[in-house]
């Protein structure tokens, strides 16, 4: 359970990796907005509260693992991963240019941190099965985070990765899945529903929670009591959380709207959600 | 000198002899017993594991345990690895440049009665495309385990591409194997011969024929596809002005293409191509698909003899 200091340090945290968010999609004229604020609560958890990472060793062995399966929001990814030190706050602007190492998508072999290449649905939760394998196979102790779109989940792979998640009883798996209801051609019930998803994942065998995905409180109890419960029992079941969450949250005119999945803010648009993230954060401090 | 065996028993048996390594771990999709990594299952079950008919889920598996430092050899039919696993071996392995090794059993026309479905004549050329990629076709017992051995101490992704086919050992003695470095057989003046995989031992008997009748052959093995061994190809065309390439695929994006790109800009000459002349198989034995589709000894006399004007 965190407290209500450390829940404001994480809305701090939160405040400015949208900030963070904001500026590089802009810097880089394109990206993807919607969906890397909808998962920034989830992020900034995993980053701050929840993962055993060493930004001065990104390669230690035993670190436990992130995989961004919904690899098109990296800019929420390079801001975690700045933030906490594994790269210099600056260079995010630098996003998706030529001479950049921060590519539109996750790159492992440039940016420090970064656990996996992603960005083709549906492959990061596999290789992050591949992981939790190989610390199962090395009796290593780690954990392996992954985070799925919810239109991710119309990807066939997606549920072969289940399976074997499932079969191979990996219980060092832990899945969220940002559920904003929303992808590029609208809503995800009506361009290919996988809802209901907490059935689907149950029916895979898993363990299943739904939670509000911008609530830090619910996250990190949710993840902390899982893990109390895999070490206590004999579960040996992946888990997944199914987050419901806003696409756009944080920026009031981008808040539940679709097509702000994958376009850049003009000038104007950028100052005002800026200046919608810095009285955030002033009231966040002031309190 | 090897035995007469088809190559994915050769791969299955190398597996065993490597995996003494902790650091390999070896995945399959429900056709262990053809794939032939059920023998590596046998003596280290701890380390395979059977990732059922998913087999883009395997790739991508594969790619997240060689990030934990695993040698991850993945291993299905060369129709399925390299082709529904297509962009998972792209972006889950090549990309990233993990180490793993996909060894795809059961490639070529040479699948037999499981007719077209199943008979992959497109994984090579699937595979060249992909940026860094290393690709191996060995033709015989010998030279796959040696195939096998290095790609496990490559570090990096691989191609290895085996048959189904029983297949004559081709070399009397050991030779030595490196990865980009094709393996010359026979010296020869009027014409140069490259063959990669089974279709070597069809160009062995081939040149027999031709040597009766007056042709003097050089006969390559040009096990590595990728790199390609352009030396080899540059000097070929310098010395015999004339190539015959000789491949158990679509003659579109294999072998017979990679040796041409060289020749073009390098040593312009003749190239002819025997191999599947973009054409779906069918069912068959191996021998009645290979006289079908052109690609037997015969078919390799009838190209030089072509290109040399006789």
């Amino acid at each position: 359970m965190i407290d209500h200091n450390q829940e404001k340090e994480l809305k701090i945290i939160a405040s400015r990796m949208r900030k963070h968010i904001i500026e590089s999609v802009y810097s880089a004229k394109s990206g993807h907005p919607g969906g890397s604020l909808s998962c920034t609560e989830i992020i900034a958890s995993i980053y701050f509260n929840l993962i055993n990472v060493d930004p001065e060793n990104p390669k230690w062995e035993d670190r436990d693992r992130f995989v961004l399966s919904k690899g098109h929001c990296a800019p929420a990814l390079y801001a975690a991963l700045a933030i906490k030190g594994f790269f210099p706050e600056e260079d995010i602007k630098t996003l998706r240019k030529i001479d950049s190492y921060l590519e539109g998508h996750p790159n492992m072999n440039s940016v420090p941190g970064v656990d996996m290449s992603t960005g083709s649905l549906g492959q990061g939760i596999s290789a992050a099965v591949g992981m939790a394998l190989g610390a199962k196979v090395d009796g290593k102790q780690y954990r392996v985070y992954a985070l799925l779109g919810d239109g991710e989940l119309q990807e066939g792979q997606v549920w072969e990765a289940a399976m074997s998640a499932a079969h191979y009883r990996l219980d060092n798996l832990i899945a969220f899945v940002d559920y904003n209801g929303l992808q590029i051609d609208g809503k995800i019930t009506d361009v290919m529903s996988p809802v209901p998803i907490d059935e689907k994942f149950r029916a895979f065998g898993w363990d299943v929670k739904t939670i509000d995905g911008h609530d830090f409180k619910q996250i990190i109890a949710t993840v902390e009591n899982r893990i109390k419960e895999t070490e206590k029992a004999d579960i040996k079941k992946p888990f997944a959380i199914i987050c419901e969450t806003v696409k756009g949250k944080g920026i009031s005119f981008m808040e539940g709207k679709a097509e702000w999945h994958g376009t850049a803010p003009k000038e104007e648009q950028k100052n005002m959600a800026i200046k919608e993230i810095e009285d955030r954060i002033k009231e966040l401090e002031g309190c | 000198m090897g035995k007469k065996l088809a190559t994915r028993q050769a791969y299955g048996e190398t597996l065993v002899e490597i995996g003494e390594d902790k650091r390999i771990i070896v995945l399959d999709a429900d056709l262990s017993k053809s794939t032939n990594t059920d023998k590596f299952k046998k003596v280290f079950p701890e380390r395979h594991f059977n990732m059922g008919i998913a087999e883009s889920n395997m790739m991508s598996v594969a790619a997240g345990l060689a990030t934990t430092g695993k040698i991850v050899f993945a291993s299905s039919f060369a129709m399925f690895a390299s082709a529904r696993a297509l962009e998972q071996i792209r972006n889950s392995i090549a990309y990233p440049r993990l180490n793993v090794k996909v060894c795809a059993s059961h490639a070529g026309i040479t699948v037999g009665e499981d007719g077209a479905s199943h008979q992959c004549i497109e994984d090579i050329a699937f595979m060249r495309a992909i940026p860094g990629m290393i690709i191996l076709n060995p033709c015989d017992d010998d030279t796959t385990r040696k195939a096998i051995k290095a790609v496990y101490e490559y570090n990096g992704p691989c191609y290895v591409r085996l048959g189904r086919l029983t297949v004559d050992p081709v070399y009397d003695e050991s030779v030595d194997f490196e990865i980009g470095k094709s393996i010359l057989i026979k010296d020869g003046k009027d014409v140069t011969v490259i063959a990669t995989g089974i279709m070597v031992q069809e160009a062995v008997k081939a040149e027999k024929i031709l040597q009766k009748e007056g042709i003097s052959v050089r006969l390559i093995d040009m096990h590595t596809i990728k790199p390609i061994d352009k030396e080899a190809i540059i000097k070929a065309s310098n010395d015999t002005g004339k190539i015959v390439t000789c491949e158990e695929h679509n003659i579109i994006g294999g072998l017979g293409s990679a040796v041409s790109e060289v020749v073009c800009e390098n040593a312009p000459c003749m190239v002819k191509k025997v191999g599947i002349k973009d054409k779906f198989g069918k069912s068959g034995t191996p021998a009645e698909l290979m006289k079908k589709y052109e690609i037997t000894a015969d078919d390799i006399v009838k190209s030089v003899k072509e290109i040399c004007g006789r």
